[in-house]
């Protein structure tokens, strides 16, 4: 009587150490010679069309093909590719990637190969690829290691370096945040209350002399909540506002906080919070936020 | 041409797992269980379909013998190919006229290694294999070619696990869900044939022979296999133009087609599948679930020969279309038309 299946297991390798030995014939043997010389070859049928990779017998006719071959590519297109997320070990490359059929320029055929196209989204039919040729080469198909798009996009980076004094106006407005003060001004001809100070008027453009002091305290216009964080905001998301300070007629952009971003709303009252005296600067941020008053809100 | 026909199948209950059966193992019972049903103790032909990549051993169908008996010596082939060629052979060798039945015989157990590795080796040792060109990646290849609708992908996979949950001998698989793993895009993992391990068996008969041994022999009416191009760079993976001219040479559009059981091991070939053959809206097609219910690699196109028979033996079809693919992207197709 067999006994019940057991757990026994044994590992097992098949394997030809390295390698059967294959001959080419000539066909395949000078697609592979010419790929050793970083050269793409097709081979000519007697119906005239180019075969890449070559094959001894023309697919459609069975006829021989012909001797004549034809040098094609290196460029081709993507006609059809599907997207391994997940490389296994025997894949060509070991990050995500592309399997794809190419149509090399001047071959009336697709060649299979990998494209290493960095994501999946710059993958499309259409998409024209180049090989990337192995420095090592010995006539085989991964002599082209993966075929790469073409370059259609470059990177510019600019980085320029500059030291900005701040103009009197803004000296004067911050002389008065770092004491804990609004300091805005008033024009003489149109009578606009502007804040931060300026020395003109933005609006008739006539000099400005008379220095006006503006409260802590004001009326959110209309805000934005930032999901991205940014090194002058506490935390994420936070709220950036516009904020008409009582007196004032043009509002000026601070933070609210001290409050849920999604609590934020048009007509919220609300006063600047300070940070300590001892930590003030000339500089923006010394105001923290502006924080609810807890008044009722304001028609706008 | 001589009238055959399927007079009995077997099939075994396939698993998702190695159960712990060598392959004689699961060949014996079935071979036990036609000749019961037939009342055959010996056969004039013997032919199986099997693939020594699966288990790694060379010859390995010839261990799968013991499970035959082939003392005093049996007239034997084999093809390294799914059963249903073997089925081909044995249908062929009926036509000699000098025997009058035959059995056939596929099985694998894919639970054993890699099968998407083991798969690559049988493409093209210069262009395509030292690649690492995987099957389910060329799969995925097609399956964009063809552009396929997912919903539709989708619903094939849901019907075809559905139905398999129906059939004792299929694998029990939950509706899909993209928790079982990330495929090649556009596949997705579930749009593949689950790993299986199992085989199955067929008995043919010509003639008066088939009548004395069936009541309602499935008349293998028409059978033929084309095969193309296997580099897939210089065919249009889209659509099957040898499963289409295999059709046409079985005749399958003479008449009306009840059911098709189509050896489609991703839900997209099920597409391709069906336009090639021109099946009318009508035809169930898979009903028994199909590759993507239960697929016992070298036994699954033997068995969409042995459901669509079952359904003619049955009196639950008049007419049925099995299919049989081999090869990458269905390179290599079979079809046979079979009739009550």
């Amino acid at each position: 009587m067999p006994s019940e299946p057991s757990d026994l297991v044994a590992d097992h390798v098949l394997e030809f150490p390295g390698g059967y030995t294959r001959t080419t014939g000539p066909v395949i043997g000078r697609f592979l010679t010419e790929l050793r010389e970083r050269r793409l070859v097709g081979v000519r049928t007697a119906q005239g069309r180019v075969l890449v990779p070559p094959l001894e017998y023309d697919p459609g006719t069975g006829e021989p093909v012909t001797g004549e071959y034809a040098e094609v590519g290196p460029a081709g297109t993507v006609r059809t590719w599907a997207w391994v997320a997940e490389p296994r070990p025997g894949h060509p490359l070991d990050r995500p990637f592309a399997w794809a059929l190419i149509r090399l320029d001047g071959a009336d055929t697709d060649l299979v190969h990998a494209v290493d196209a960095g994501e999946v989204k710059a993958m499309r039919p259409g998409l024209r690829v180049r090989p990337r040729w192995r420095d090592a080469r010995t006539g085989h198909i991964t002599d082209i290691e993966a075929f790469v798009p073409e370059v259609t996009m470059m990177a510019a980076p600019v980085r320029l370096h500059y030291r900005l004094r701040p103009g009197q106006a803004l000296t004067r407005f911050l002389e008065g945040v770092r004491d804990g003060r609004f300091i805005g001004c008033r024009c003489g001809a149109c009578g606009k209350v502007y804040v931060p100070y300026r020395t003109s008027c933005p609006e008739c453009g006539t000099p400005v002399s008379e220095e006006v002091e503006l409260p802590g305290t004001g009326t959110v216009t209309t805000f934005a909540i930032n999901n991205l964080p940014d090194p002058r905001a506490p935390e994420v998301p936070f709220v950036s506002a516009y904020i008409l300070l009582d007196g004032a007629d043009t509002p000026m952009i601070a933070l609210v906080g001290g409050v849920p971003a999604h609590e934020v709303r048009q007509g919220m009252r609300v006063r600047a919070v300070w940070v300590p005296e001892e930590e003030r600067t000339l500089s923006m941020t010394n105001i923290k936020w502006f924080a609810p008053t807890g008044e009722p809100d304001v028609e706008l | 041409m001589r009238e055959v026909a399927v007079i009995a199948f077997a099939q075994t209950v396939h698993t998702g797992h190695d159960a712990g059966l060598a392959e004689p193992e699961l060949v014996g019972p079935l071979i036990n269980e036609v000749r019961e049903r037939t009342g055959l103790r010996e056969f004039g032909f013997t032919c199986s379909g099997s693939c020594d990549y699966l288990a790694g051993a060379p010859f390995s169908f010839v261990s799968a013998l013991d499970a035959i008996g082939a003392w005093p010596p049996i007239s034997e082939s084999h093809v390294e190919m799914d059963a249903a060629w073997a089925l081909y052979e044995a249908w062929v060798r009926l036509q000699h006229g000098d025997v009058d039945t035959a059995l056939v015989y596929g099985f694998g157990k894919s639970s054993q290694g890699d099968l998407r590795e083991i798969m690559s080796v049988q493409l093209d040792p210069y262009y395509l294999a030292p690649l690492g060109l995987d099957q389910v990646s060329y799969a995925a290849l097609q399956a964009a070619a063809l552009g396929a609708d997912r919903a539709e992908l989708d619903a094939i996979v849901r019907r075809s696990r559905a139905d398999g949950r129906a059939n004792p001998c299929a694998l029990d698989l939950p509706d899909p869900s993209e928790e079982e793993g990330p495929g090649v895009h556009p596949l997705r993992a579930y749009d593949a044939a689950p790993i299986t391990d199992g085989a199955a068996a067929i008995v043919l008969a010509a003639g008066e022979r088939a009548r004395e041994l069936c009541e309602r022999p499935a008349w293998i009416t028409g059978i033929a296999h084309r095969i193309e191009p296997h580099y897939l760079g210089m065919r249009d993976l889209a659509a099957s133009a040898s499963a289409a001219d295999a059709a046409r040479a079985a005749g399958v559009g003479k008449g009306p087609v009840d059911v098709a059981e189509l050896h489609a091991q991703f839900s997209h070939e099920e597409i391709i599948l069906r336009r090639a053959l021109e099946l009318p809206d009508g035809t169930a097609v898979n009903p028994s679930g199909g590759p993507l219910a239960a697929n016992p690699v070298m036994a699954t196109g033997l068995i969409r020969i042995g459901e669509a028979a079952s359904r003619i033996t049955e009196g639950r079809a008049a007419r049925a279309v099995a299919h049989a693919a081999s090869g990458p992207c269905l390179q290599h197709n079979l079809v046979a038309v079979l009739e009550g």
